[in-house]
């Protein structure tokens, strides 16, 4: 195995969660187009870590803490659109404009 | 390494799958006009990225993120689509209209951290893989060398929970609570 074949399909998933954040109205799917994005974070620190091999597995334990943060981002996310949906009736991004002139 | 060398692996064989899998679900994901379609195939990238991570010899992260991901984030991922009355039937106004510009940022995108990541690690082998039980290893890291930002994270995690509650339960309304009051005086 090379390094370069799992940097490609990150890259690749990273890109399609690009598409998904620009392209996407409803707010949960934004959320799922950035779960997406953090996947791909993973495997570039885990795929790094292997070709690295550092001695206290650095690639990985950073892996772990994003899938934390990514928890948590997710519950506060969430919460934040539940708030929302509950005032505008709506989990549509483009209707969240209140702040507009 | 040549291509044929390349494809004489049988791990890689194993790596066309799982990328086939994480690539076509991860497409899916971000095209699929049904939400709750698009929750269920992230759970299929995420599995098959699980694979790729067992690949790499890195079995803790794997069942982290099987256990975090698929147990516990896509499942408040359909709470949140359920209350949100999202919707879950065909519906293309999931999507914005003008899809174009969006394809070609990400395309551009992907062309440069494709183009950087082969320049730069085009010929870099894996050579590693399946040593042993990387687990014990990450555990003395965690808890060694990484103890405070571990700290620092399961603080965060706490903080998160207190704020989703607080955002997300209904509090009463001060003529809510007036009106229960006085139905408890009255008993």
């Amino acid at each position: 195995m090379i390094l370069f074949q799992f940097l490609l399909v990150a890259a690749l998933l990273f890109s399609f969660g690009v598409y998904g954040l620009l392209v996407r109205r409803n707010a949960v799917m934004v959320l799922l187009s950035v779960e997406l994005m953090l996947n791909a974070v993973n495997i570039n620190l885990v795929a790094f870590e292997s070709v690295l091999a550092t001695s206290a597995l650095i690639g990985q334990v950073f892996a772990v803490f994003v899938i934390t943060v990514a928890a948590a981002e997710v519950g506060i996310g969430l919460a934040i659109i539940l708030m929302i949906f509950r005032n505008r009736r709506s989990a549509n991004v483009d209707d969240f404009n209140l702040m507009r002139l | 390494m040549s291509l044929s060398q390349w494809i004489g692996d049988p791990l890689n064989w194993v790596f066309l799958v799982l990328a086939l899998a994480v690539l076509l679900s991860g497409f899916r994901v971000v095209t699929s006009p049904n939400v709750v379609h698009a929750a269920l195939f992230l759970v299929a990238t995420l599995a098959a990225t699980a694979g790729f991570f067992l690949l790499l010899s890195a079995e803790f992260v794997a069942w982290v993120l099987v256990l975090v991901y698929i147990g516990a984030v896509i499942v408040l991922f359909l709470f949140g689509i359920m209350i949100t009355r999202a919707p879950t039937g065909r519906d293309t106004a999931v999507d914005h209209p003008r899809r174009l510009p969006s394809a070609l940022i990400a395309l551009a995108l992907f062309g440069v951290l494709a183009w950087s990541t082969w320049t730069a690690f085009g010929d870099t082998a894996i050579e590693a893989v399946g040593e042993g039980s990387s687990t014990e290893v990450l555990g003395e890291a965690l808890l060694g060398r990484f103890l405070i930002p571990f700290e620092v994270v399961s603080f965060l995690l706490l903080a998160a929970l207190v704020g989703g509650i607080t955002l997300a339960r209904k509090d009463q309304s001060p003529a809510e609570e007036e009106a229960a009051e006085l139905v408890r005086s009255e008993r």
